[in-house]
C-alpha cells in the first residue's frame, strides 16, 4: 500500500494561515515530514471556505514543489480549481476525486486525459453511498467503463469504495473489504484501489489504533493506496510490516526504514 | 486478429557498477568494465534492456595453491609462483576480462604474509595487466581487516573491487573502499534478508558507496545446493526490478572456487571409470554451474579453468544476441 500524505490541507490551522499569509514555511515542513515518513504522493487540499481557492491551490502546489518532487494528489470537488492546479504540477498528478455521475466523469476524465493524470473514482452517485458491496461494485464498473471510453486505462484509476466511521456505520466495514476484493476482477489490468483512511475513525476514540488496524486489514484484501498521515509512525510501521507479511517487500532487519525511503 | 503479446513491464532496474579506472580517471587500467544496468530478467531482450553483458574473470592467487587439481599445472605450472606472470597469462593467453586476485598468502595458517607484502602483490598484478582487478582477502576476518586498508591505499585510483564485507564484519573493508574510492563486495551466506540488510548497513555508513556495491550472494556448485543460491539470486533480481533499491546491485559469484572443491570435479577416472575423463568433467561441472547462474541473473562470474572461461564467454555471446520482437 502506498501512502498519499494527507497533511497539506487548509482545514488545518497552520496550512490555512500559510495560505492567508502566503508564507510557505508550514507547507514546506509538512511536505518534507510526510515524505520522510514514507508518503509517495502528497494530497493537496485548500480546505473549506477559501476566498480564492484557485489561487490557494496554485500556492500550495508551488510551495510543495519547492521542497518535494513527489507526485501530487489534487483534492477538490471544484474542478476549476483542479484544472488550475494541474497546469502548475511538474509531475503527472492524481485527481481526487470523481463520483460515478456522468457530467462529473465527463469533466474529470477529459481533464485527466489532457494532463496524463490518475483519477480517484468514488463508489457513489447522486443517490449517495451504497451500503452493500454489490451496489458499490456496480458504481466501480461504471467508473472503469467510462474511464475506458475516455481512453484512460483502468490502472490509471483508483477506485475508492468509500469508508464510513466504524461507530456509526459498522456494517459497512465488511462490504468495503468485499468491494476491494471484487474490484480487482472487473478488468485486466484491474483498477487500483484507495481509501481515505481516517474516515474509519471519525468521531471515535483510539483513532490511530483503529486507522492502522483498518489499514492492514484492507491491505490483506488488496488495497493499493490510502490517503493517510505518513507522520503517524505506528501506522507506517504497521503498513511496512503488512507488506512483508503479504510478500510485497523482501524482509531485512531494517524493513521499516527501507519502506520509508523507497 | 493480431495477437497482442504480453510482455512483463518492470518499474525499475539493476544499478550499474564501473570497475577499474583509466589514466584520465586516475588509474592505470587500459579500459573499465561496467556490470549491471539491466531492466529485465536475464537475456529477455524483448522485455527490457541488458546494456552490459555479464563479465568473466579468472581466479589467480598471490601464492602457489597447493590443493588445486593437478590439471591446472598444465596451464599455470610455470607461473604459480609469480602472480604478475600468472595474471598476464590469464589475460593474454586465456582471455580473462578481469582478474580476481585472492590474497591467499595472507592466511595466518599459510604464509601469513604482511599487509605490505599483499599490497605489493596487488601492485605487481596491476603492473602486469590492463584489465580491472578484483581482490579477495584470505578469508580470515581479522587478518583481512589489517590487509584491506593497506591494499586499498596502495591501489588508490584504480577503482578496484575489494572484498569481502559481511554482516558481522563490514566496517573495515567498507571504510577502506570509501576512503580510497574502490568498490566493495557485500557477501551474505545464501540469505536474501542478510544480503539486503548488509547493503543497508554499508549505505548507512556511506551513501557514496550506494553505486559501488557488488553483491556476492555466495554460490554453491552444481549438486551442492545450486538451487538455493539460484533462487536467492532470482529473488534479488525480481526485487530490484520491482524497485527494491537495497537489492538492485550487480552480483558476483566465485564459480571456480566452489566447483573445484567438489568430488565430481576431482575424482580420477581410475576411481570412477563410468564418470569419464577427469579434467573435461571438471570443466563441464564448472561451465554448467556458471550457465545456471547466468540465468539466475549473475553479472560477474569468477572462473578457475581457462577452458571453462572460453566456453562460458561463447555462451554469453550467444545469449546476448538480440531476441527482441
Amino acid at each position: 500500500m502506498i501512502i498519499i500524505g494527507e497533511r497539506i490541507n487548509g482545514m488545518f490551522n497552520d496550512i490555512k494561515a500559510a495560505i492567508n499569509n502566503q508564507d510557505p514555511t508550514a507547507v514546506h515542513e509538512w511536505a518534507k515530514k510526510q515524505k520522510e515518513g514514507g508518503a509517495r504522493y502528497l494530497d493537496i487540499n485548500v480546505g473549506p471556505g477559501s476566498s480564492n481557492p484557485k489561487e490557494a491551490m496554485k500556492f500550495l502546489i508551488e510551495a510543495t514543489q519547492e521542497v518535494s518532487d513527489l507526485p501530487l494528489c489534487l483534492d477538490s470537488t471544484n474542478y476549476d480549481v483542479v484544472e488550475e492546479g494541474l497546469k502548475v504540477c511538474k509531475n503527472p498528478a492524481m485527481i481526487n476525486s470523481v463520483p460515478a455521475e456522468a457530467d462529473k466523469m465527463d469533466r474529470v476524465f477529459t481533464l485527466a486525459k489532457e494532463h496524463d493524470a490518475e483519477v480517484i473514482g468514488l463508489a457513489k452517485n447522486q443517490e449517495g453511498i451504497p451500503k452493500d458491496a454489490e451496489s458499490r461494485m456496480a458504481l466501480a464498473m461504471e467508473l472503469v467503463a467510462t474511464a475506458d471510453a475516455y481512453g484512460i486505462s483502468a490502472d490509471m484509476l483508483y477506485v475508492d469504495p468509500l469508508v464510513l466511521p466504524c461507530n456509526v456505520a459498522q456494517d459497512h466495514g465488511p462490504e468495503v473489504f468485499e468491494t476491494l476484493r471484487q474490484v480487482k476482477l472487473v478488468s485486466d489490468p484491474p483498477p487500483k484501489t484507495v481509501v481515505g483512511l481516517s474516515n474509519i475513525s471519525q468521531g471515535v476514540k483510539n483513532r490511530e489504533l483503529i486507522n492502522r488496524t483498518f489499514a492492514v486489514m484492507a491491505m490483506a484484501n488488496g488495497l493499493d493506496a490510502a490517503i493517510a498521515d505518513a507522520a503517524d509512525e505506528e501506522l507506517v510501521a504497521a503498513v511496512a510490516t503488512a507488506r512483508i507479511i503479504l510478500n510485497m517487500d523482501i524482509y531485512c532487519d531494517s524493513y521499516v526504514d527501507v519502506f520509508k525511503q523507497q | 486478429m493480431a495477437v497482442d503479446i504480453l510482455k512483463e513491464k518492470h518499474r525499475s532496474k539493476v544499478g550499474e557498477v564501473v570497475l577499474g579506472a583509466t589514466s584520465d580517471q586516475g588509474g592505470t587500467r587500459t579500459h573499465t568494465v561496467t556490470i549491471g544496468g539491466e531492466s529485465t530478467l536475464p537475456f529477455l531482450h524483448f522485455e527490457g534492456k541488458m546494456p552490459n553483458k555479464p563479465a568473466v574473470a579468472l581466479e589467480i592467487w598471490d601464492t602457489r595453491p597447493e590443493n588445486w587439481n593437478p590439471a591446472f599445472e598444465n596451464y599455470y605450472g610455470d607461473v604459480f609462483d609469480d602472480p604478475a606472470a600468472w595474471a598476464k597469462k590469464a589475460v593474454e593467453e586465456y582471455g580473462a576480462e578481469l582478474i580476481m586476485l585472492r590474497l591467499a598468502s595472507a592466511d595466518p595458517e599459510d604464509k601469513n604474509a604482511s599487509a605490505e607484502e599483499c599490497a605489493e602483490n596487488v601492485k605487481k598484478v596491476l603492473g602486469a595487466v590492463g584489465v580491472p582487478l578484483i581482490v579477495y582477502g584470505c578469508g580470515n576476518n581479522e587478518k583481512d581487516n589489517e590487509v584491506m586498508p593497506v591494499v586499498a591505499e596502495a591501489a588508490a585510483g584504480e577503482n578496484l573491487l575489494l572484498g569481502v564485507a559481511e554482516q558481522e564484519n563490514y566496517k573495515a573493508v567498507a571504510s577502506a573502499c570509501m576512503a580510497h574510492q574502490h568498490n566493495v563486495i557485500a557477501q551474505s551466506p545464501i540469505d536474501i534478508n542478510i544480503c539486503k540488510q548488509l547493503n543497508i548497513l554499508i549505505i548507512e555508513m556511506s551513501a557514496a558507496l550506494s553505486n559501488k556495491i557488488v553483491i556476492d550472494p555466495t554460490v554453491a556448485a552444481l549438486g551442492y545446493g545450486i538451487e538455493y543460491s539460484y533462487s536467492i539470486m532470482e529473488r534479488a533480481r525480481l526485487g530490484a526490478l520491482q524497485g527494491d533499491k537495497m537489492l538492485a546491485m550487480p552480483m558476483i559469484g566465485n564459480i571456480g572456487m566452489e566447483v573445484w572443491k567438489t568430488k565430481e570435479a576431482n575424482i580420477s577416472e581410475e576411481e570412477q571409470p563410468g564418470w569419464g575423463e577427469t579434467e573435461g568433467r571438471g570443466v563441464n561441472w564448472e561451465t554448467s554451474t556458471a550457465m545456471a547462474y547466468l540465468q539466475g541473473g549473475i553479472n560477474m562470474l569468477v572462473m578457475r579453468h581457462p577452458r571453462s572461461l572460453k566456453i562460458v564467454k561463447e555462451h554469453i555471446d550467444e545469449l546476448m544476441k538480440d531476441n527482441s520482437y
